[in-house]
């Protein structure tokens, strides 16, 4: 018995094009937006977490990779892993991270930095992506975004693909920040509808 | 005469650990998982058979498979 797959069901290769996508030209970074902000509309829109739950091509390719392809050890992950501390701390710190390379894309587009053709790897190694730079029709700013968000995927990529080694296929669904804003506004949602049911 | 009561496995998901991530919706051959609004995955023990498929695919690892008495997880 096997269950009948959908459209859906393929959109891992969504997220590996674009993973690669961006080792040829960089702004096509900017398509990665699509994954910040579809599950935040489904969770605002339908209180759901429809997007870990079908969509999120992220989520398949560490299954295919970690479940098909056998490379998880498949192991319980640590119990501090998936604390609501480590899950939200990591949140926190990822909102962080983002917004200061949303800091260093406006010094950009207002001249006061040059533009930096580097991928930053876990935050800290600054990788030469100039090789994926032919120039931008817009302000440079446009550009150091696009190197900015696409050093935040690979760096989530890595850590996911690391814990999907280490543990099971999908760890980085525990504590993928996506997932846990979406499942607190669904909270949020869900305890709001309660409330107003009681009025 | 000795009264028999019927032992089955059933799984169980901890509410409050449970990621919503849909892992074991996925797995479920026979549809017994769904997400709660978007917060926690819920089995149907009516249709739950206990094969710990979802167990195995949990990412946070908490879904476990135990004895039930109708319905209830002792």
């Amino acid at each position: 018995m096997k269950q009948k797959k959908k459209w859906y069901d393929y959109l891992w290769i969504v997220s590996l094009t674009y993973l690669v996508l961006g080792f040829f030209n960089i702004l096509f970074a900017w398509l990665g937006m699509a994954c910040f902000i579809i599950p935040l509309v489904i969770s605002i829109v339908k209180g759901s977490k429809g997007y870990c739950n079908r969509y999120c091509g992220r989520g398949q390719l560490f299954a295919l990779l970690g479940g098909r392809f056998g490379l998880s050890r498949k192991r319980d992950m640590p119990k501090w892993m998936k604390s609501k501390w480590f899950r939200y701390g990591f949140l926190i710190f990822f909102f962080a991270m983002f917004f200061q390379m949303l800091w260093n894309t406006y010094l950009v587009f207002a001249g006061a930095q040059d533009l930096k053709q580097v991928v930053t790897l876990l935050w800290t190694f600054k990788l030469p992506w100039h090789w994926a730079y032919h120039g931008t029709l817009f302000s440079d700013g446009v550009a150091q975004f696009a190197f900015g968000f696409y050093s935040v995927m690979l760096t989530s990529t890595v850590l996911g693909v690391v814990t999907m080694i280490l543990f099971k296929p999908r760890s980085w669904c525990v504590y993928c920040p996506m997932g846990t804003m979406t499942q607190l506004i669904c909270k949020a949602k869900a305890g709001a509808c309660k409330k107003e049911g009681l009025r | 005469m000795q009264e028999t009561k019927k032992i089955r496995k059933k799984a169980s998901i901890p509410q409050k650990e449970c990621v919503a991530c849909g892992c074991c919706v996925k797995v479920c051959l026979l549809g017994a998982i769904s997400i709660y609004k978007g917060i926690y995955a819920q089995v149907d023990t009516d249709k739950c058979v206990g094969c710990g498929k979802c167990a195995k695919e949990c990412p946070a690892s908490i879904i476990c498979v135990a004895e039930t008495q109708e319905g209830q997880v002792k």
